[in-house]
């Protein structure tokens, strides 16, 4: 039987971080527009995790939860023709001329 | 509603499939008991590409012995772990505990 790379409970995993911490904008922004999406009947939770669940393993070990989240929202609006590769793509390029890419 | 009901004996399908399923591996094999029928709801393993959901699923809550599900487990022989599972992921087990 496989397993997916999200598929992991049971796994050793060492000690959990329990700290608190305070969530960026980005990563507000993320789930706004996550939530967004999901209100407008664009996608629905299910979609985002399948599309999650298609990452290639290596990505998605290496990406923050919200990173994962964007990732998989982009996948989504592809898959629906919403947007192009190209036009996320060209955007990000116009914000980082914007903000620079640190 | 649905082919089981609390009291029953069921088997988790080992079933291994690609795409998005709803049952994860540690409870894939395992025998278990329904608590609960929780009712119909649309299939979220068609959900997840775009389909409609239909025909609607039964989800039960069942619940497994910690122990069968961790060789390694040390706790209390009594403690169980409850998992909600698909009727499509069941199957009728023996009668036994």
């Amino acid at each position: 039987m496989a397993r997916g790379h999200h598929d992991i409970g049971g796994m050793p995993a060492g000690p959990i971080d329990r700290t608190e911490h305070e969530l960026s904008d980005w990563e507000l922004l993320a789930d706004a527009v996550n939530q967004a999406l999901g209100a407008k009947g664009i996608k629905r939770t299910d979609e985002t995790r399948r599309t999650r669940e298609e990452m290639d393993p290596e990505l998605y070990r290496s990406l923050s939860y919200y990173e994962r989240w964007i990732v998989s929202m982009e996948q989504i609006l592809i898959e629906k023709e919403i947007l192009t590769r190209e036009e996320i793509d060209k955007k990000l390029a116009e914000i980082e001329k914007r903000w620079g890419s640190g | 509603m649905g082919k089981f009901k609390p009291g029953d004996r069921v088997r988790v399908r080992a079933e291994d499939r690609p795409g998005h399923i709803r049952t994860p591996f540690y409870i894939r094999g395992k025998v278990g008991t329904v608590e609960r029928v929780h009712g119909e709801f649309l299939n979220p393993e068609l959900l997840a590409y775009g389909r409609d959901g239909l025909p609607k699923r039964v989800l039960y809550l069942v619940s497994f012995n910690q122990k069968e599900i961790w060789e390694e487990y040390g706790g209390s022989p009594k403690d169980r772990l409850y998992a909600d599972i698909y009727e499509h992921w069941l199957e009728a087990a023996q009668h036994k505990v």
